[in-house]
């Protein structure tokens, strides 16, 4: 009797560890594979300013067809470009266009053609403590502040008089292979323009926004959809004498807001299966709701 | 009753001979394989490649390695970054450590001498992301309060966290340097009506001298080699935290570090760009350093065995 039932456990246990092993054969596979139980797995990384937009997708995706699990990762945009290149990823997210030299190595790589789809609009919003007096600010003051050749490194060459009598800018960047570090560069400084030194670079679109909530005398740069209540997003004017227009839906579709951006989603030639329907639903009016959840602006077009 | 072995015991004999030299092969052949392969990656621009100028890499202060225009590749800041940080915590924790070790095989009983042992040994199980995140909260808080900084990820907070990591080792070698003196020395100096303050610093410290640089050594080996912990409490700031107005060394500045570099910007460098090549030079630059200290250390450890 005894031994029965350790026969009878054994081969339980036999069931419990072969099933796992064509479980996890299975979902290796990709985004056309199917697996043991029938799931499709989709991976998608790159831009960490998307990496909650993307995340609330996946989770509303799993309800609605629970067939597909796509599994999304941060990193930074050149990360998830990298991973496209390499065919560890299927969907990338990024928060900037591909390079030439990406889209050559993609070609050559996976032998493919990258397609780019706007997934939606984001304003780069430029925040201060909720304490600073400061209400809005210009692309040449930006420029002065955090530009190679700027000579602004204290509130009061501004005229502003900062909360707790701490003067010095605290200047907070992202690290390099940011889309928006990258975005926030070119729109600020020009094509060829570099940041000034020593700048406090963060590795997260969330750090920058809690940093400046928990530092008096910083300014800093992120998504809109990172603002909280302890921070104050600045309003910004192309240039002195111009209005100043907040970072809104409004004023990102109408091109008023001067640094606001596409987010873009990139597949490895035409999608096909379940990536193609990941993707249309993204853009499709349920998706789109969730970019405007998410803090975002909706791509109108769609 | 003893029988001659069998062949397959022979053949088994040989088989597991061999597996145990290989695995005592084996670490040599992982660091010679590192090693080669991280100059394989780094040492094309030592050759020239690129009109690449070493002086200027290891003397320009300005790193810009993304910049459209004209990246430029000069360390110079990142190797003071390191060094300052390095050298801070190493100040701190030596005393510490040194005073911990004193105690724990001197003055304390046995009892009180196991419970320190083993606290001291779980502060070294700490990961080091947790002490990151140690300086990124709770430090950079304390920093700004009682210096009154505008922001507290800076040199200071760096160096602090780092002491607290390397003061494992610096403790126990120390105490295991100090232990290792015979007890004849302690004896014949009490025997010479010498206090205990004077039995310690005129016959134990001396005695015990290349020991307790070793530890001093190891400690400031781990202290340069520390990633993530400096990535995530120094600020990550490409700045020279020395200049030439009073105090000349600025503990409350954002610094970085070379490690930190490398492992924030690796993942984004394609292969085999001058970015690439650049951050695996630092990884050779930072090998020759740490290999450097280590190899002092082991010669000075040598010396006490001889002695």
């Amino acid at each position: 009797m005894k031994n029965q039932k350790s026969i009878i456990s054994n081969l339980f246990t036999l069931g419990i560890v072969t099933s796992a092993i064509f479980l996890s054969s299975g979902c290796g596979g990709g985004g056309s594979n199917a697996g043991g139980d029938g799931k499709i797995l989709i991976q998608n990384a790159g831009s960490d300013t998307m990496v909650n937009l993307a995340q609330a997708w996946s989770e509303k995706y799993a309800t609605i067809e629970p067939t597909v699990s796509v599994e999304v990762a941060g990193g930074g945009s050149g990360t998830g470009v990298a991973a496209l290149i390499n065919g560890t990823t299927d969907i990338a997210n990024c928060s900037r266009s591909m390079k030439e030299s990406e889209v050559e190595k993609a070609k050559t790589n996976g032998g493919k053609d990258p397609k780019e789809y706007i997934m939606g609009f984001d304003a780069l919003a430029v925040y201060v403590h909720k304490d600073n007096p400061m209400e809005s600010i210009t692309i040449q003051q930006l420029a002065a502040i955090y530009g190679e050749k700027g000579e602004v490194t204290k509130w009061s060459q501004l005229g502003i008089e900062a909360p707790g009598g701490k003067d010095e800018i605290i200047r907070l960047s992202r690290q390099s292979n940011s889309g928006t570090y990258a975005y926030f560069r070119e729109a600020i400084l020009g094509k060829d323009g570099d940041f000034k030194l020593g700048s406090r670079d963060l590795h997260g679109s969330k750090d920058v926004v809690e940093t400046v909530a928990s530092t008096e005398s910083a300014i800093g740069y992120s998504g809109m959809g990172y603002a909280t209540d302890h921070v104050k997003m600045l309003k910004v004017a192309k240039k002195e004498g111009a209005d100043a227009y907040a970072p809104s839906v409004e004023n990102t579709l109408s091109k008023a807001y001067p640094i606001a951006r596409p987010l873009f989603m990139y597949t490895l030639g035409e999608p096909e299966g379940a990536v193609k329907a990941y993707m249309d639903w993204c853009l499709g009016p349920d998706g789109q709701k969730i970019v405007e959840e998410s803090g975002y602006v909706a791509n109108p077009t769609d | 009753m003893r029988k001659s072995l069998t062949t397959r015991q022979i053949v088994a004999e040989w088989i597991i001979e061999n597996l145990i030299r290989l695995c005592g092969i084996s670490a040599i052949l992982f660091v010679f394989g590192i090693f080669f392969f991280v100059f394989r990656e780094g040492a094309p621009l030592l050759f020239g490649e690129g009109g690449f100028d070493l002086i200027k890499f290891l003397t320009s202060p300005e790193w810009y390695p993304s910049s459209n225009s004209n990246p430029r590749y000069g360390i110079l800041a990142l190797i003071l970054g390191t060094a300052s940080v390095s050298c801070l915590a190493v100040l701190i924790s030596v005393p510490f450590g040194l005073g911990a070790a004193i105690f724990i095989s001197e003055f304390c009983g046995p009892k009180l001498k196991e419970g320190l042992k083993i606290v001291i040994e779980l502060l070294a199980a700490i990961p080091s992301v947790v002490w990151g995140f140690i300086g990124l909260t709770l430090m950079k808080g304390i920093i700004e309060s009682v210096f009154g900084v505008p922001f507290g990820l800076t040199v200071l907070n760096g160096a602090i966290i780092l002491a607290l990591m390397c003061l494992p080792i610096i403790v126990s070698i120390s105490e295991d340097a100090l232990r290792a003196v015979p007890d004849s020395y302690r004896e014949a100096a009490q025997g010479l009506g010498a206090t205990r303050w004077q039995l310690i610093y005129r016959v134990l410290l001396p005695a015990a001298k290349n020991g307790l640089l070793a530890a001093v050594l190891l400690g400031v080996g781990r202290a340069v080699g520390e990633t993530m912990a400096v990535l995530m409490a120094t600020g990550h700031a490409v700045n020279i935290p020395i200049d030439g107005t009073p105090p000349y060394f600025h503990a409350l500045d954002s610094v970085r570090t070379l490690t930190a570099t490398i492992a924030a910007e690796l993942g984004e460098t394609a292969q085999g760009s001058p970015h690439y090549r650049v951050l695996f030079l630092i990884g050779i630059f930072l090998f020759c350093i740490t290999f450097t200290i280590n190899l002092v250390a082991d010669l000075v450890v040598r010396g006490i065995r001889k002695e």
